[in-house]
């Protein structure tokens, strides 16, 4: 069975169109890029996902690990399973890392029935995600994102990810900001976390971030449509050709 | 649904504490003479000094209340306040005095039972002692005897008033005189309890003291008195709470609390405010109008004031300190809530004199829903303040878009080696950082309770932790209903 299913996905950001009949399947263990210009709607089909709610759903559905994610709330959504790594991390004053990780965790646990897990338990387990990302123990109790430097807060986005387990992360420009250091490290704990039934859905302009996260399949998103899909190497196609090779036939609809 | 209706429906809790208590009480008729100040006398006992300094802080008042000279300068709006419709005392009934804990009427027990402070000294949370004001009396004081072995005198003011007048002559008024201002002077002319607390040199008073005040009855005020002295040496924590019925009207409270800290003594008062807020349509509620200040007398010593202000209709209240004494330091920290129609002008007075005084200020607004939140803070550096310093931090946070903030610091300095440092910020409680923490796994209404302690955290960490929890649970309900 499919890890997501979407079909015929229509939605608005106040009450502006912006995706226009997507359709995408995803099963376990996949590793999906989804590439596009500004503008073309790739984050708000990232933010659609996490259930954003300022994001009005006009037509189609989407299925999430066997359920119907257009019912769930964002806290459901994520302890289902769905993570989103945030093209723009939120800071959190007052509230330090762990606590914040811990209670997130906890919740999800909680969720699915299992015991929560207590400071030291759970200490242990964030250190070891948190070397995984090459950052400092400094962080655990710093509060959340604030401030942190542009690749620190990415960074710190995949040390969640990597506590929390979902079964399908969602990276929204997780490679904008990033120098190429930062890059291979994000690159790495991605990678590491790849198995038979995780997915990933990596939503870049770039092709840079693909060389060091192979995909299995790329998209291309143009004026809210995918208009081309293939293996990894479309990306490289793209690189070299440009947005406006993938969609001769939408060109007079472009902005 | 949108977000903000929905964030705006989490907010919407009830006041818990709003019930009222079915006690036979004595009170006196509504008015404002030199009779009834007689008679408040009278009823409690007092010895004459009592009475004349009363009488003269009546005289002050009347004076005050002839020129209408009730205080217009804070940003908080009400219609004028009928001074003689208002009754000033009220007490439960009792038919002799109370030996134990055994003789209070079980009726009151039972509503600090409900309120959560448990009187039964057996039953008390180690290591706080309990003095809980009803009305306008204290009821009951508990632990009193492994104070009194300490040597630490903690009783209600009419108590102290009896059995230790020398050190209510010499410490009364000193801090807060009956002329402060107008809400002061009507407070020491008709006062009717309070808590007080002496700790004798070099003592650590071996538990925290704390007092709970409840407001019971219709149509009276509440005036209650605190005063607490710290001799040479001595360390005491304190703590008040206060909560009040609901009830359609509006109510007066009008406290006056007086610290003397002497070399080497600290004090520090910590206050979770929780009095009837109004409803939501801002009918209703107390208007808290207290007087607080603090003195550090001797060297070294120090007054800190922690208040976490979530109720009343309205607030105006300063608790300030005077940094007589050299190396001496003042701190004030504290979160004011306004919620619905609530509207608050809080903030502190940190006065200079002696050499190499220090302050801390941090304030946290809140402001939801129609609130409105006003932080107004002045430090004052005197010619001989010589190395004075001062460090001020003034946060606001707004949630929704119908409330205030606004910030009214005044800095006088008059001395150059001074140094004052004023940071200040306002935000707003964004949707965004709600939806980062939903798409973690966390709920929305643990969102938002987060994001607003986080808000808060430089405040709730001086406080003492069991009330530090209790200060988290209680902004959480006072806010439901209000995030957008």
């Amino acid at each position: 069975m499919s890890l997501l299913e979407i079909k015929n996905l229509y939605a608005s950001v106040n009450g502006v169109e912006i995706l226009k009949g997507i359709d995408l399947t995803i099963n376990p263990g996949e590793v999906h890029s989804i590439m596009g210009p500004n503008g073309s709607g790739k984050s708000t089909l990232a933010g659609v996902l996490a259930r954003r709610e300022s994001y009005q759903i006009t037509r189609g559905q989407i299925t999430f690990n066997g359920k119907d994610l257009l019912e769930l709330k964002p806290e459901e959504a994520a302890c289902e399973g769905l993570f989103l790594a945030f093209q723009y991390p939120v800071e959190i004053p007052g509230i330090s890392n762990a606590y914040f990780l811990r209670a997130a965790l906890n919740a999800i646990r909680k969720y699915r029935g299992q015991d929560e897990l207590d400071a030291m338990d759970f200490l242990p387990l964030l250190r070891e995600k948190m070397r995984l990302l090459e950052m400092d123990d400094k962080f655990l109790n710093r509060p959340v994102n604030e401030g942190f430097s542009g690749g620190e807060k990415k960074r710190n986005e995949i040390v969640q990810m990597a506590v929390l387990e979902p079964r399908l992360a969602v990276l929204d420009e997780t490679d904008s900001g990033l120098d190429i250091d930062a890059l291979k490290v994000v690159a790495n704990g991605v990678n590491s976390m790849r198995n038979k039934d995780r997915s990933f859905l990596v939503v870049t302009h770039y092709q840079r971030l693909l060389n060091y996260i192979v995909p299995d399949f790329v998209h291309v998103l143009v004026n809210g449509k995918i208009v081309k899909s293939g293996g990894k190497e479309l990306a490289l196609e793209l690189e070299e050709k440009g947005y406006g090779w993938a969609e001769p036939e939408m060109a007079g609809a472009r902005r | 649904m949108s977000s903000v209706d929905q964030i705006q429906d989490l907010t919407k809790q009830e006041y818990k504490w709003g019930f009222i208590t079915a006690v036979e009480e004595d009170r006196l008729p509504p008015g404002l003479n030199e009779d009834i100040i007689r008679a408040i006398a009278v009823k409690k006992g007092e010895p004459e000094f009592m009475l004349e300094w009363r009488l003269k802080a009546y005289r002050h008042w009347a004076q005050l209340e002839a020129k209408q000279a009730e205080p217009k300068w804070a940003n908080v709006h009400y219609p004028p306040i009928d001074y003689q419709a208002l009754s000033y005392y009220s007490a439960p009934k009792q038919k002799k005095e109370l030996k134990s804990l055994e003789e209070v009427d079980p009726e009151i027990l039972d509503t600090y039972a409900k309120l959560g402070i448990p009187l039964h000294e057996q039953k008390l949370l180690a290591g706080v002692a309990v003095d809980a004001v009803f009305d306008s009396v204290s009821v009951a004081t508990t632990f009193k005897a492994k104070l009194a072995e300490a040597g630490v005198i903690f009783c209600s003011f009419s108590e102290a008033v009896k059995n230790h007048p020398d050190l209510v002559k010499k410490y009364l008024g000193s801090v807060v005189p009956y002329t402060d201002n107008f809400f002061a002077a009507l407070n020491s002319a008709v006062f009717s309890d309070g808590s007080f607390c002496y700790v004798p040199k070099g003592v650590r008073c071996p538990m925290e003291l704390s007092t709970y005040f409840r407001i019971n009855a219709q149509n009276t005020g509440q005036f209650e008195r605190t005063l607490i002295i710290a001799d040479e040496g001595a360390y005491v924590s304190y703590l008040e709470g206060c909560t009040a019925p609901v009830r359609d009207e509006n109510q007066l409270h009008a406290a006056v609390v007086e610290l003397i800290a002497h070399d080497n003594a600290t004090i520090k008062y910590s206050t979770v405010q929780n009095w009837y807020p109004g409803d939501k349509e801002g009918k209703g509620g107390i208007y808290n109008f207290v007087t607080k200040r603090g003195k550090c007398l001797g060297k070294n010593s120090k007054i800190s004031w922690t208040q976490v202000e979530t109720g009343s209709a309205i607030t105006w209240k300063y608790p300030s300190c005077i940094l007589q004494g050299d190396n001496s330091v003042g701190e004030f920290y504290s979160v004011a809530l306004t919620n619905n129609y609530q509207q608050a002008d809080t903030g502190t007075k940190m006065i200079h004199i002696g050499k190499n005084t220090r302050s801390t200020i941090v304030s946290k607004g809140i402001s939801a829903g129609h609130g409105q939140n006003t932080y107004r803070g002045g430090v004052k550096i005197l010619k001989g303040a010589k190395g004075a310093r001062n460090y001020t931090q003034c946060d606001s946070l707004l949630i929704g878009d119908k409330c205030g903030a606004h910030t009214f610091p005044y800095i006088e300095v008059r001395n150059a080696t001074a140094r004052m440092e004023h940071e200040a910020s306002t935000s707003k409680i964004g949707e965004d950082q709600i939806f980062y923490l939903q798409q973690r796994g966390i709920s929305k209404e643990e969102a938002v309770s987060m994001i607003i302690n986080g808000f808060c955290k430089a405040v709730f960490r001086e406080l003492p932790m069991e009330f530090a929890v209790e200060a988290q649970k209680l902004l959480g309900i006072s806010l439901e209903g209000s995030v957008g």
